[in-house]
C-alpha cells in the first residue's frame, strides 16, 4: 500500500508552459517597474501613453519601454503592455503603428480586450504574445476553447471565476491562465460597467473611471412592501429624508444611524491560499496596481514571492508564515478578502464602514550603499524621518529588521536635525547589514 | 439611403407583451428566459417561446431569443440543446456576448442567425466585423457611443447594426447580489425578500439629489439602470438615413401601456419617413402623446448621443 500523503490538494490543474507559476505585478512607472522585479516578479505589466486603462498612471513612453525591458532582461523577467481598452472607430487608426512600436522596444505581451486590437497585434507585431484581458470578463472554459482556438496562449480570466471553475476549466483547455490575487477589484463585471459614463461624462471602459463605485448612495423603494423601516410619519417628519425629492409611495430602505448603500468591495488577498491557486494550475499570479506606490509593490511582491519559492519548493511542509500577513498589513489600502474564489462576496465583503486611509506605513528611504566594516548605509531620502524615530528596514526574500534612526548626516558630513529634502543623500549607522535597493520605513 | 425599411424591435417579457407590442407597429420582439438572457422585461419558457415565434410569424414579425449572459461552466451542458430547441421553434436570431453561445449555436445550430451584443463594450465598427467574420449578422451597438460615431461607423460594417432608441439603459452589472449584501449589513431579514424588477427598489448618488437609479437583483446578479430614458424620435430621421438596420425600444421597468405607446408613436414616425423621406418633418406632437405617459421623474433624454465623453 502506498503511504498516505500528507499533503492532499483540493484543487488540481497543471500549467500550461512554466514550471513554476509566474509572479506579475504592475509598475505604473519606471522606477516602479525597476523595484517589482527587484523584489522578485517574474513579469511586470505597464501602460503605455495609448489604449492602457489608467489614462491618469504616469504611463510609459516607448524609451522608457525599452529601458525597463533592458533592466528586466538582467533578471530574466519580462515586460507586459496593457492595451485593454474598448476601442471606439476614431482609435483604430493607430493601433498598427503602436503594436509595431512595443514589439520593437523588445515587449514580450499586450494584455488586450479589444479583438480589434487582439486580431491587428497577430497581423502586425507576430513577436508579440497576445493576453486576453480580464475586461472580457471571460468566466467559461468554452469561452477559454475559443480564444484557444484563436490562437492566445493565455487568457486572463473574469474575477467571479471561482478555483472550482478555474480546475475546470484548466482541465478542459491546455492553455495559460492568469488570475489577479492581489489588490483591488472593481465589483461588477470587468468592462460591464459606465458609472463614470453616467456620472462624469468620463469613459470608463477608455481608461476614464472615477470609481464611482466607492461613492455613497440611499436606496429606496417605490411602492410599500411588507416591511416597513421607516413610518410614513417618520417619513415625513425626517430632515434627512427632506433632502430627497420623494414621491408619494417612494421610501427610504435605511434609517439614519445606518451606512450609506455602495458597491465598494473590499480588496482582494490570497496570501493564506497559495497552495490551492498553485496546485489548480494557475499560470501567473496577477497583482492589481499600476497607480499604487514603490512600497505598495515592493512589500506584496516580496511577500507572493516567498510564499510561491516556499511552496514550490517543499509542498508538504509548506507554513503560512504570520510575517507575511503582517507584511500585507502594512500594505493594504482597504480590508481584505479572498473574492470570488471560495464563494460569491457577501455583506463582509463589501465597505460599508468608513474607509480606513491608506495604508499605516510609508516608505521613508532606499538604501544605495553600505559599507560593511563602518555599519554605515548612505540612504536616498523618500520622505522625512529623523533621529529617535523607529524605522524597518526590509529587503527582497523578507530579511527585515527594526531599529532606532540614530545621528544622521548629509554628504558632506553635516550632521542633520531631520531628512528633509526629496532624495537628498543621507548617511547613517544601520543595525543589521543592508544591501543595495533594500527599503526603509516608517509608521505613518 | 437604406432601400430596406429598418426594423423596429421591442423587448417583451410575455405572450401579451408579444402580441401587444407588434400589434402597436413593432417589426420584431427580442425574448428569452432569465438563465440565459440578461436584463428581460420578463422570461419566458422554451414552450412560451414556441408560441411566441407563432403568434410573431403569423404578422410576420420576427422573434429574436437572448442569450447574452456571461456564462458560468455550470450552464455550458444546457446551451446545445436549448439551442437546438430554438432553432427547431424557428426563432430568426439570437443574441450573444460570450463566445461560448458562438461556440454553441455554430456547432449545434449552425441555422440560427446570431447578433452579437456585449452591451457597452460594442464600441466599434472593426470588432463587430471580427464577430461577423466568427458568424454573427448584426452588431448590437452600446448605447455610450454618440450620433457621430453611429452614423459613421455604418458604412464600415459588414454587419447589419442595432441601435436603441428609447428607453432605459443598464449602466452598471456584478455578480454580487448587492441589495442583499446591504441589507443583511443593516442587519435587516432579506429571506424570501423579492428583490427584483417588481420591487422598484432605487438608488440616489449623494451629490446628486434629482436622479433616482433603479437597481435590481436576480439570478445574474445586481444591475444598476439608467435614471433617464433616450429618446431620440426628435432626431430619428438621422439614424433612418444612416440606414441603421434594426431601431430598439427597450421596454424593461416600463408598463405596457406605455410601451405601447412609445411603440406606436416611433411607428408613426418611421412611416411618415418612408412615405416620403425629402418631405419628412418630425412632429412635436408625437413626442407629446410619450411626454404624456411618461414618469415625471425620469427625464427623456438623448442619452449619449451628443454628448462628449473624456477619458
Amino acid at each position: 500500500m502506498p503511504t498516505t500523503q500528507q499533503h492532499k490538494p483540493k484543487y488540481t490543474g497543471k500549467r500550461y508552459r512554466l514550471d513554476k507559476p509566474e509572479l506579475l505585478a504592475p509598475a505604473g512607472n519606471l522606477e516602479k517597474l525597476k523595484f517589482a522585479i527587484h523584489y522578485g516578479a517574474d513579469a511586470v505589466y505597464i501602460g503605455g501613453q495609448k489604449y492602457g486603462l489608467r489614462s491618469n498612471a504616469d504611463n510609459f513612453s516607448f524609451e522608457e519601454m525599452r529601458e525597463g525591458v533592458e533592466f528586466a532582461k538582467k533578471y530574466g523577467a519580462k515586460v507586459f503592455v496593457a492595451t485593454n481598452i474598448y476601442a471606439h472607430n476614431e482609435d483604430i487608426a493607430g493601433i498598427e503603428e503602436y503594436l509595431r512600436n512595443l514589439e520593437e522596444v523588445g515587449i514580450s505581451a499586450i494584455i488586450a480586450a479589444d479583438p480589434i486590437i487582439v486580431e491587428t497585434a497577430k497581423r502586425v507585431a507576430p513577436g508579440l504574445e497576445v493576453h486576453l484581458s480580464t475586461q472580457q470578463s471571460t468566466v467559461n472554459w468554452q469561452a477559454v476553447q475559443f480564444w484557444k482556438e484563436e490562437g492566445l496562449p493565455r487568457v486572463v480570466l473574469g474575477r467571479e471565476a471561482s478555483l472550482e471553475e478555474i480546475a475546470e476549466i484548466k482541465n478542459k483547455v491546455d492553455i495559460e491562465i492568469e488570475a489577479f490575487i492581489h489588490g483591488a477589484m472593481c465589483s461588477s463585471y470587468s468592462g460591464r460597467c459606465v458609472l463614470s459614463n453616467h456620472f462624469t461624462d468620463r469613459d470608463s471602459n477608455r481608461g476614464g473611471c472615477c470609481q464611482s463605485c466607492r461613492w455613497k448612495y440611499d436606496l429606496f423603494e417605490d411602492g410599500r412592501s411588507e416591511q416597513v423601516w421607516v413610518s410614513e410619519e417618520e417619513a415625513r417628519d425626517s430632515k434627512m429624508l427632506q433632502q430627497f425629492n420623494l414621491g408619494v409611495n417612494q421610501f427610504p430602505l435605511f434609517e439614519e444611524r445606518d451606512n450609506a448603500f455602495t458597491m465598494s468591495s473590499k480588496d482582494l488577498c490570497m496570501i493564506a491560499h497559495i497552495p490551492d491557486l498553485i496546485d489548480v494550475g494557475v499560470d501567473s499570479f496577477k497583482i492589481e496596481g499600476r497607480m499604487k506606490s514603490i512600497h505598495y509593490v515592493a512589500t506584496v511582491v516580496n511577500v507572493y514571492r516567498q510564499a510561491i519559492d516556499s511552496y514550490m519548493a517543499d509542498p508538504e511542509n509548506y507554513v503560512l508564515k504570520p510575517e507575511w500577513i503582517e507584511e500585507m498589513n502594512k500594505a493594504a489600502n482597504r480590508p481584505l478578502n479572498t473574492g470570488f474564489f471560495y464563494d460569491t462576496p457577501d455583506h463582509e465583503d463589501h465597505i460599508y464602514e468608513p474607509e480606513e486611509k491608506a495604508a499605516p506605513y510609508d516608505f521613508a528611504g532606499l538604501v544605495l550603499e553600505y559599507d560593511e566594516e563602518s555599519g554605515m548605509a548612505l540612504i536616498q531620502q523618500r520622505n522625512h524621518f529623523k533621529p529617535g524615530q523607529e524605522v524597518e528596514f526590509f529587503g527582497p526574500g523578507g530579511s527585515a529588521f527594526k531599529m532606532t534612526v540614530g545621528q544622521i548626516w548629509d554628504e558632506q558630513g553635516v550632521e542633520l536635525a531631520a531628512a528633509r529634502h526629496p532624495l537628498q543623500r543621507i548617511r547613517m549607522k544601520v543595525d543589521q547589514p543592508v544591501r543595495y535597493f533594500d527599503m526603509m520605513r516608517k509608521k505613518k | 439611403m437604406n432601400g430596406n425599411k429598418p426594423e423596429l424591435l421591442a423587448a417583451a417579457g410575455s405572450l401579451r407583451e408579444v402580441e401587444a407590442y407588434i400589434a402597436s407597429g413593432a417589426t420584431a420582439v427580442l425574448i428569452g428566459e432569465d438563465k440565459f438572457g440578461m436584463r428581460l422585461p420578463g422570461s419566458m419558457t422554451l414552450t412560451e417561446i414556441e408560441e411566441a415565434v407563432r403568434i410573431a410569424h403569423d404578422r410576420q414579425a420576427k422573434v429574436y431569443v437572448s442569450l447574452n449572459n456571461l456564462m458560468s461552466n455550470e450552464i455550458l451542458g444546457e446551451l446545445p440543446s436549448y439551442v437546438e430547441a430554438l432553432a427547431e421553434a424557428g426563432v430568426d436570431a439570437v443574441e450573444f456576448g460570450d463566445p461560448a453561445v458562438l461556440r454553441a449555436v455554430n456547432q449545434h445550430a449552425p441555422g440560427i442567425k446570431l447578433h452579437w451584443n456585449a452591451e457597452m463594450t460594442s464600441t466599434n465598427y472593426a470588432t463587430a466585423n471580427y464577430w461577423g467574420s466568427k458568424g454573427a449578422s448584426r452588431v448590437v451597438l452600446a448605447r455610450e457611443l454618440n450620433m457621430d460615431e453611429l452614423t459613421g461607423m455604418k458604412p464600415h460594417l459588414q454587419v447589419e447594426a442595432q441601435v436603441q432608441v428609447h428607453g432605459m439603459t443598464n449602466i452598471y452589472h456584478s455578480k454580487r447580489r448587492l441589495v442583499r449584501s446591504y441589507m443583511t449589513h443593516q442587519g435587516r431579514p432579506v429571506d424570501g425578500e423579492n428583490l427584483g424588477l417588481e420591487r422598484g427598489l432605487f438608488l440616489i448618488e449623494a451629490e446628486r439629489k434629482e436622479e433616482k437609479f433603479p437597481i435590481y437583483e436576480d439570478i445574474n446578479g445586481t444591475h444598476i439602470m439608467s435614471s433617464d430614458d433616450i429618446c431620440i424620435l426628435e432626431d430619428l430621421h438621422i439614424l433612418l438615413e444612416a440606414g441603421l438596420d434594426s431601431l430598439k425600444i427597450e421596454t424593461l421597468l416600463k408598463p405596457m401601456n406605455y410601451n405601447c405607446k412609445v411603440i406606436q408613436i416611433y411607428r408613426t414616425a418611421m412611416d411618415a419617413y418612408f412615405e416620403d423621406p425629402e418631405g419628412y418633418e418630425f412632429q412635436e406632437e408625437w413626442l407629446d402623446a410619450i411626454r404624456e405617459v411618461q414618469d415625471p421623474e425620469r427625464e427623456l433624454s438623448f442619452g449619449f448621443f451628443y454628448k462628449e465623453q473624456v477619458y
